[in-house]
């Protein structure tokens, strides 16, 4: 009764044991073999309890209890443990791969910032595409990533893909990722980092490799729509000052790129669905939606201008 | 080789001697694989030269541990005697000792095998 219960962690958007990813190929591989041998492991201890106890009237001579200890205690343990450690060891340079110079085609910089990913893509020729709560990544093709934090810690984690690496504030941590399916999946931070720790997360979209090209390089443009309706309110009312739009004079970086916010999959760090009403409602309460975000509230601005706002914006896709 | 040593070197010390082996092994590979990743350059050395450093003082406190667990054994009376050796008298304390230095010595030894095993696989420090 309870197995689709304990099932329901196995697959899905934010699952480890679902891997789209060599790394997470891996994890799960170790996961499954500890698991199973724990398993055979706690059958053969509980078995041996019940034998114990079945025999309670018949003990065993001291000797037989000192080999019991001997083997069962000491020499099975030790072999084991020594068995199961060298396969962990042995899978892990497979776990923290590091793209060479020469196959890493894009690093892509991610900064964790309360409660938000500011995202780069630095490309080969040496220009940067700037984006945030949301990663993409092509199919087949080694990523690097390089991790920073402006405020406090936070780990960047996609289950699906990889491994979790902690951003630091004052390093660059190193993670490289391989995506073997095409898929969106769920990437929450791993690390407490404040009241709206649990409201940040980013979505991950492995593409195809010339899908993901073409999405590169409309997203190093501005979007179609910036230049309509909804623009003017947005720099009036001084939005500009934390936000950048590709397109406009709006440039700044203390909240997240909206260049191409229409686009992505969720609003607000992975946590309402991407629809004008909820850009409205992010924008007239963030801290109603994310206790604590780092942006006013322009609830008292007049609702159409916040619709005309939002509808701006979700049209930049 | 056992005969060599003279019985006085067994004292309290020498059931200290395996666990200090292994501390030390611990705090030498640690340190040493430590200093190595943030400072590649310093000595000019490739990572299969940690390698090699970590065989190599693994391969001598393993030595040092299995010279304690001869000594143990002796004082232990080489297994002639069964535990749990709990009279209150100087050849039972002797046993006692001999055995838990025994048993210390081959936990120190399995000890230094899995600290040195990351070494077998590991080819690279992570940047
Ligand atoms: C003081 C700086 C600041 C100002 C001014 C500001 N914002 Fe923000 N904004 C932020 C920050 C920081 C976030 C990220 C909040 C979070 O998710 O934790 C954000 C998030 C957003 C998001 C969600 C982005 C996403 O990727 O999901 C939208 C939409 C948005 N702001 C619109 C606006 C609009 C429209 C205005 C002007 C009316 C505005 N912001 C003014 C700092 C600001
Ligand atoms: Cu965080």
């Amino acid at each position: 009764m309870l197995a689709p219960f304990a099932l329901c962690g196995c697959s899905g958007v934010q699952s480890a044991l679902d891997p789209a990813g060599d790394e997470s190929a891996i994890v799960a591989n170790l996961f499954w073999v500890m698991v199973i041998g724990g398993a055979f492991i706690w059958i053969g201890v509980i078995g041996t309890l019940l034998f114990a106890i079945s025999r309670r009237e018949r003990p065993v001579s001291d000797a037989g209890a000192g080999r019991l200890i001997l083997w069962g205690g000491a020499v099975f343990p030790s072999v084991t443990l020594l068995f199961l450690l060298a396969f962990a060891l042995w899978l892990m340079p497979g776990l923290r791969p590091f793209a060479t110079p020469a196959d890493a085609s894009m690093t892509v910089e991610v900064t964790g910032k309360q409660f938000w990913w500011q995202v780069a893509y630095r490309l080969p020729d040496g220009s940067r595409v700037a984006a945030a709560n949301e990663v993409r990544l092509p199919v087949g093709k080694r990523v690097e990533f390089a991790l920073e934090s402006d405020d406090v810690i936070h780990s960047f984690w996609i289950p699906a893909l990889g491994g979790k690496m902690d951003m630091i504030p004052g390093r660059r941590n190193r993670l490289s990722l391989l995506a073997t399916k095409a898929g969106t999946f769920r990437a929450p931070c791993a690390e407490y980092c404040g009241t709206s720790h649990a409201l940040m997360a980013f979505s991950a979209v492995a593409m195809e490799p010339s899908d993901f090209d073409a999405w590169l390089a409309a997203q190093a443009e501005p979007a179609a729509g910036v230049s309509g309706e909804g623009r003017e309110a947005f720099l009036r009312n001084g939005c500009g000052a934390c936000h950048r739009v590709d397109g406009t004079e709006a440039n700044a970086t203390i909240g997240p790129d909206l260049s191409h916010v229409g686009s992505r999959k969720t609003i607000g760090a992975g946590i309402l669905p991407n629809t004008e009403a909820a850009i409205a409602s992010f924008i007239a309460n963030p801290g109603a939606i994310k206790p604590d975000a780092k942006m006013p509230a322009f609830g008292a601005l007049p609702a159409a201008e916040i619709d005309a706002m939002a509808a701006w914006l979700k049209g930049l896709e | 080789m056992i005969r060599l040593l003279p019985r006085e070197v067994e004292s309290l010390w020498t059931l200290f001697t395996a666990p200090i082996v292994w501390a030390l092994h611990f705090l030498i590979c640690y340190v040493g694989a430590a200093i190595y990743c943030a400072k590649p350059g310093l000595l000019g050395l490739d990572f299969a030269a940690v390698r090699l450093g970590i065989g190599i003082v693994t391969a001598l406190a393993l030595a040092l541990i299995l010279l304690s667990t001869l000594l143990a054994w002796r004082q232990w009376g080489f297994g002639t005697y069964d535990p749990p050796h709990d009279d209150a008298t100087a050849h039972s304390r002797r046993r006692f000792q001999g055995f838990a230095t025994l048993l210390l010595s081959g936990l120190s030894f399995v000890a230094v095998i899995f600290v040195a095993l990351p070494a077998v696989f590991l080819t690279e420090c992570l940047r």
